[in-house]
């Protein structure tokens, strides 16, 4: 479950970005919709208790994300939040598995290998296991950045951008694969898209709709 | 997965760069290690040596030739002094110990010297095997002699004339060897040892040949006895304020001279400190170049994976964790650096010591370790910390949501 109240934010020296109340049921999917810009990451943001809000507050799975001090913050996003970015950022040193492995690591968790390999193997992974994020195609390379968010089982999925660069076929792909893993988990999905296609294939997602007028820093 | 396992893995990443800078580090910690490791063995090796001599006395000439070629057995002696004289010094109060030496043949251009049995009693040399000489003609060889040339107690060999090897051999009068000293790691090792008489007698016969008889020699031997001559004497003092007035009064009221290793020493060692001052200050210049591109690399290393740093944070690493991550990198490459460093610096003294083995002068233990090495790892992690530090505050402040805006 996913609320916001009154929820603003200021970068240093900018004027408030004012967000619209929203509300998710846990399993439900919220589309924040609009053009690059116009403060969807800075949302994802606040929701995944990077940044604090300057008033209001996002309150997830009954957590108020504000209120957490910034070591119990970074635990709580390890175990509550999966991100899917829109740039991968899979760690060209290390191969599929390790960068799976990464996930533990960040969470200061012993590496849980059969829960790698399951993961490998749902999102048919498992031939790629050993290979370097270079010698993985687009797709590929996102189904391993979508494992890496779903490894820790998540309560809440946020995707940026997720079908950018898809064409159509493979975007209905992505986002059959984003619904059913959340539904799978049971987890609240947030997109974050300005692709029209992401909207028309999820017909009962709750909208937040951003639009250009709101005032954002760069 | 720990934050070493996969630092080492993000360090080998970039083989090149990563070769580069150990190269770098290591080569500047081995040129400062090398030179600290040279530096006390050097002195060690002096001060073994030197060990409770508080002057030579000798033929007039240069005191520090006289010093080399006494007490270390590095250069030829200023000249011969007179027994007479050397015995009459023996009776001054202020001595304690005086040891003669005669010079003048080698074995294979290890120096065959004549003198008492207190010099070996000096250096507190044991014997490995045999006894000490009890007639003149028998031969104590030091270790490295023994090793080198493969005699036995009980063989025979023949001295050549002068200092270095290639002169005349004295085939008419060989030496018998009675014994080898055990390793001392001093002096001794590449000297052989002898009784006064023997190295008179060799010379004696050179001059007369050798058609005389037992009582011809006995007669040549008493009216030679007044121009007996030694080649130095080494003397401790029976007490500290000698070393004020000894010395003076044999360079005013003799024609000998007296030297006092000690100061002889130092006055070599700040001779030759230029050149490890020069050595060290190069070291220091790759230590810092050394830095510079440890520093360059992280920071690079910060800006190509300001992502994949941002992504850890967002995963959920805390931001202690990942400027751990980096900083660890900068760490083994110190602690990489370290070994390679102190392997080559001591490779080198090997090296070092060997060809001092090969010229036969002074012994060096280049796999001992020196206190100074300490700082070494100090040094290492001190450069490390140092060039690290900026990237990994960088680091450590990655900016999330840049990431998340990042397209």
């Amino acid at each position: 479950m996913i609320q916001s109240r009154g929820l603003r934010f200021a970068y240093p020296g900018a004027e408030p970005l004012c967000f619209a109340d929203v509300s998710v049921a846990q399993g439900g999917t919220l589309l924040l919709r609009g053009p690059s810009g116009s403060g969807k990451s800075t949302w994802l943001a606040l929701a995944s208790g990077l940044l604090t809000p300057t008033e209001g507050e996002v309150v997830v799975g009954g957590q108020s994300v504000g209120v957490l001090a910034a070591a119990a913050r970074d635990a709580w996003r390890a175990r509550h939040i999966g991100f899917l970015p829109q740039k991968l950022h899979l760690s060209e040193a290390l191969s599929v598995t390790d960068n799976l492995g990464l996930v533990f690591f960040a969470a200061g968790l012993p590496v849980d290998k059969a829960a790698v390999a399951r993961a490998l193997q749902a999102l048919d992974l498992a031939p790629l296991a050993a290979r370097k994020p270079a010698q993985l195609s687009g797709g590929q390379a996102q189904r391993v950045a979508l494992a890496r968010a779903l490894l820790l089982r998540p309560s809440v999925i946020l995707a940026d951008e997720p079908t950018a660069s898809l064409d159509d076929a493979a975007c209905a792909a992505a986002v059959d694969l984003l619904r059913g893993c959340a539904s799978e988990l049971n987890a609240t999905l947030v997109i974050a898209t300005h692709d029209a296609r992401v909207v028309q294939a999820l017909p009962q997602a709750s909208v937040l709709a951003f639009d250009i007028a709101v005032p954002v820093a760069a | 997965m720990n934050v070493f396992g996969l630092s080492w893995r993000y360090l080998w990443s970039r083989p090149l760069a990563t070769a580069l800078n150990l190269l770098l580090l290591a080569l500047g910690l081995a040129s400062i290690a090398f030179v600290l490791i040279a530096r006390d063995q050097i002195d060690r090796a002096f001060e073994r040596d030197l060990a409770g001599i508080d002057v030579v006395v000798g033929a007039k000439g240069s005191p520090m030739q006289l010093i080399l070629a006494g007490v270390f057995h590095l250069d030829v002696p200023p000249g011969n002094i007179p027994l007479a004289e050397v015995q009459r010094l023996a009776q001054h109060p202020q001595v304690a110990k005086l040891i003669p030496l005669s010079l003048g043949d080698n074995l294979q251009g290890f120096r065959i010297v004549g003198t008492t049995a207190d010099y070996a009693a000096h250096y507190r040399a044991q014997l490995a095997q045999g006894v000490l000489w009890s007639t003149p003609m028998q031969a104590v060889l030091g270790a490295q002699v023994a090793s080198i040339t493969g005699l036995q107690p009980g063989q025979a060999f023949e001295g050549a004339h002068g200092l270095g090897s290639g002169g005349a051999m004295h085939g008419e009068t060989p030496y018998t060897v009675s014994g080898v000293l055990a390793p001392c790691g001093c002096v001794l090792d590449r000297l052989v040892l002898t009784a006064t008489e023997s190295v008179w007698q060799v010379h004696d016969d050179m001059h007369a040949g050798d058609q005389m008889d037992a009582a011809e020699r006995l007669e040549l031997a008493e009216a030679l006895a007044d121009e007996r001559e030694v080649t130095l004497a080494l003397i401790a003092y029976n007490t500290p304020l000698a070393a004020v007035s000894f010395p003076r009064l044999i360079n005013s009221t003799t024609s000998m001279q007296a030297a006092a290793p000690a100061l002889e020493i130092t006055r070599l060692l700040s001779m030759v400190g230029v050149g490890t001052q020069l050595l060290q200050g190069l070291g220091a210049v790759l230590l810092g170049v050394a830095a510079l591109s440890v520093f360059i690399a992280l920071w690079s290393a910060v800006r190509e994976r300001r992502g994949d740093l941002a992504m850890l944070r967002m995963l959920g690493a805390p931001a202690t964790r990942v400027g751990l991550l980096l900083l660890c990198e900068a760490l083994w490459l110190a602690a990489l650096a370290c070994v390679l460093g102190l392997l080559a610096a001591h490779g080198l003294a090997a090296l070092l010591g060997s060809l001092l083995m090969d010229s036969q002068s002074l012994a060096i233990n280049a796999w001992s370790w020196v206190p100074g090495e300490a700082w070494v790892p100090v040094l290492a992690f001190g450069v490390a910390f140092a060039a690290g530090l900026v990237p990994v505050v960088s680091a450590y402040r990655v900016d999330v949501s840049q990431l998340l805006n990042s397209r």
